[in-house]
């Protein structure tokens, strides 16, 4: 099982658009997905026409007191399930802060699930927190929108220099572009030279689309509902790249 | 099978050939919709078992789906649980019959060869499916449970139409909605739970039985008081029934169990005659014996060469002076041997004095008008007497100088004396008929491999003369044939060895006490 998470400590970059079009492509593909919303704003569970709510609360979750899987739910898509969201996850914080190695609880509630899904996508919520440094410790690849701008560049070097830090475990980075208008002079010089500077940049990048907006009309993954269009194709792109990134192995015959 | 799914079928007043969306429109709540998921997929489906239903018998379905270009083998339990699949190759959609062993190698050649062993596995229905999707939304057109409304057609073995069956699968964590729309579904008039499989349904419209081997004469029911000659006809025509269902197999040479089956069936036949002949009709016995005999050489030579190939690899494999790959001349002669015996015996079975055989016999055997006595029971007493007699005799005169005759003799009473006792086997309580025949088997069992190491070796013998005589053995091919004649020679003094105290076991008071025991309860 390979856990992705899409983290940026800035709203509105992207997060939960990928989260939720990588789950849907690397269900196409065949492997077994769970996509977890941990944002209590419940924009993927909403994507998904799925009530953000989980009986017990993000606190039964994190205490263990409920089963995860009691809580999954199915989405239309075959090999794809969701974790939905619920408006108490804004506590997690909290609970989490009261638990046994809060920083490492997310990977342990995640174990069990190992042998049921291939691929877990965590969507997370922006901010720096001990969610957050949770989901960066149970994380193998972490996929980070960037705006293409000299400011989110530094972020990610503090991204890195956090993550750096950790002792055992360290998720792999992998940034992007996202929200890109290749119109902007700046934007188009930054997604020129960064990729070939760093490693931890993506040659993949997502433009700033109508129709990636169109999915919270559509209720779904914009590769889903619009598979043949350029939008869908910058995130096959990018999920081809997080795959190999990540190392994931062929799904199951 | 999923969690909480439910099966149904949808019977022609709810929609056979109708809109099933349509007919569904009442079931469920207020709030639920139900909108077309999938587009129509068609599969070929075919279900394979081997002639005698060993993977039903054990409780396994095996599958082969073709369905966009692909053909997926599939193994389940009983409660619709995968056991094994494998996805075929591109260019490797196996023909059937076929053994298991000569499917790919991998985890469903494992699961399947040690059940069907020798016995190829045969189509036993074949089916196309037409599967439409239905989605079953709540109040946010959220999927809820998939409905899969499946339209079979049967092809073979007979042609006909299953009415529509359908499968409702709840989307994970929406079991309770989902279970509300099953209860809907299951209320419509018209709609029934499903008990059966596909597979059932489709024998059950053919008039197949799953499971059923024509002409067990083991399996056949006798009251002890049924006249001697209406039990024998019944025995008989249960004996015909097997040899005439063992002919299309043995003719397409599915596998060589048809053959080796029908021959089972000819010798107990003869054996019936020979020794319970007297209770039937005059004149019926000494007409058919004759008949049956012929038979019985027609199939010998290729059913002698299909052990001899089937014991190869183990034949190879023990040499140990020789190599393996020496012995290839000789296998080649063997499968030359084969075929040209096979056509020998495919002609045999093709005449018209073995279509006479099996009609003017079905016919005597009707026309059997039993006299009243002597009951079956008295028969069977007095034949397993007279059988008993005569092995303990044949045996006691066998001596460490007695020729290898006199063992093939006693296998003969031996055999003969086995066939009573299970031919008359419905009269017997199974659990003294199994005391009865403990040493009576071990007997066999030893006198079997004193007698096949005899036969092999002369075979060998001869076949060493033929090939040198057709210039197809190289010297060396030659040797390691001896080397398999000389440790034949030894399986062959091994068992004359231990020939003794199996006679003596069977021999002795204990033995003979379940025996008589047995013979008595027939006639009680």
């Amino acid at each position: 099982m390979k856990i992705f998470a899409t983290y940026n400590i800035k709203g509105g970059v992207g997060k939960t658009a990928t989260a939720v079009n990588i789950g849907y492509l690397a269900a196409r593909e065949g492997y077994r997905v769970l996509l977890w919303d941990l944002d209590p704003q419940g924009a993927a569970s909403f994507l998904f026409r799925i009530k953000p709510r989980v009986k017990g609360g993000g606190k039964a979750l994190i205490r263990g007191r409920r089963a995860l899987d009691d809580a999954i739910k199915g989405t239309d898509f075959d090999g794809l399930d969701l974790l939905p969201a619920d408006f108490t996850y804004r506590h997690l914080d909290l609970v989490l802060d009261a638990a046994k190695q809060p920083a490492k609880r997310l990977a342990s509630l995640l174990a069990p699930l190992r042998a049921e899904y291939d691929v877990v996508v965590l969507d997370c919520p922006p901010s720096i927190s001990l969610l957050s440094e949770s989901v960066l410790h149970a994380a193998d690849l972490l996929l980070v929108p960037l705006i293409p701008t000299t400011l989110s560049v530094r972020t990610l070097d503090q991204l890195t220099d956090f993550v750096g830090g950790f002792n055992g475990h360290r998720p792999e980075i992998l940034a992007f572009f996202s929200m890109l208008d290749r119109r902007k002079k700046l934007h188009a010089e930054i997604l020129r030279d960064l990729p070939a500077q760093r490693s931890d940049v993506a040659t993949a990048a997502i433009p700033a689309m109508s129709l990636i907006e169109q999915m919270s009309v559509q209720r779904a993954p914009v590769t889903a509902f619009a598979p043949r269009t350029a939008a869908a194709r910058h995130y096959r792109d990018l999920w081809q790249e997080a795959r190999e990134r990540a190392q994931l192995p062929a799904p199951r015959a | 099978m999923a969690p909480g799914q439910r099966e149904f079928v949808l019977a022609d007043a709810a929609g056979a050939g109708s809109d099933v969306l349509q007919a569904l429109a009442a079931a469920g709540e207020d709030n639920l919709g139900w909108a077309n998921g999938t587009a129509v997929h068609s599969r070929r489906c075919t279900w394979l078992d081997t002639f005698d239903w060993r993977l039903y018998r054990a409780g396994l379905t095996l599958e082969q789906v073709i369905s966009g270009g692909h053909a997926d083998l599939v193994l389940t339990g009983r409660d619709g649980a995968v056991v094994a699949a494998q996805r075929l190759q591109a260019g490797f959609m196996p023909g059937w019959p076929r053994r298991a062993a000569e499917l790919p190698a991998g985890p469903l050649q494992a699961a399947l060869e040690p059940i069907t062993g020798l016995r190829a596995l045969a189509p036993v229905v074949r089916a196309t499916s037409k599967v439409a999707e239905l989605q079953a939304l709540n109040s946010d057109a959220k999927t809820i449970a998939r409905l899969a409304v499946d339209r079979v057609a049967v092809t073979f073995p007979a042609r006909s139409t299953l009415p529509a069956r359908l499968t409702l699968v709840p989307v994970r964590g929406y079991q309770a909605q989902a279970d509300k729309v099953g209860r809907a579904i299951g209320g419509l008039p018209g709609v029934v739970a499903r008990r059966d499989s596909v597979l059932e349904a489709a024998l059950a419209a053919a008039g197949c039985r799953p499971g059923e081997v024509p002409g067990k004469a083991a399996g056949i029911q006798l009251a002890p008081s049924m006249p001697a000659a209406r039990a024998l006809a019944q025995i008989l025509t249960a004996l015909l029934d097997a040899m005439e269902a063992n002919v299309p197999g043995t003719l397409r040479d599915i596998d060589t169990e048809f053959l080796h089956d029908l021959r089972i069936a000819v010798r107990w036949t003869r054996s019936a005659l020979k020794l319970c002949g007297d209770a039937l009709p005059g004149g019926l016995a000494s007409q058919y014996g004759p008949e049956f005999r012929w038979l019985g050489d027609v199939t010998t030579p290729t059913r002698d060469l299909d052990v001899f190939l089937l014991g190869y690899p183990a034949m190879a494999a023990s040499l140990i002076g020789a190599e393996p790959a020496e012995l290839i001349p000789f296998r080649d002669h063997l499968a030359r041997s084969r075929a040209a015996a096979y056509r020998r015996l495919v002609t045999g079975l093709r005449s018209a004095r073995f279509a006479r055989l099996g009609t003017s016999w079905r016919a005597a055997l009707a026309d059997v008008r039993p006299a009243r006595r002597p009951a079956v029971a008295q028969l069977a007493d007095a034949k397993i007497s007279a059988a008993h007699r005569k092995a303990l005799r044949a045996g006691s005169r066998i001596t460490p100088a007695s020729p290898s005759e006199s063992l093939h003799d006693l296998r003969k009473r031996c055999k003969e004396l086995r066939y009573l006792v299970e031919m008359f086997g419905s009269l017997h309580d199974p659990a003294q008929r199994w005391q009865a025949v403990r040493e009576l088997k071990a007997l066999q069992d030893c006198l079997g491999e004193f007698q096949d190491a005899e036969v092999q070796r002369t075979e060998i013998r001869a076949f060493a003369a033929q090939m040198m005589a057709e210039r197809t053995a190289p010297a060396e091919t030659l040797l390691a044939m001896g080397e398999i004649a000389a440790s034949l020679a030894d399986a062959q003094a091994s068992a004359r060895a231990k020939f003794d105290g199996r006679f003596a076991d069977f021999a002795g008071p204990a033995s003979q006490r379940r025996m008589a025991a047995l013979a008595r309860t027939a006639a009680a």
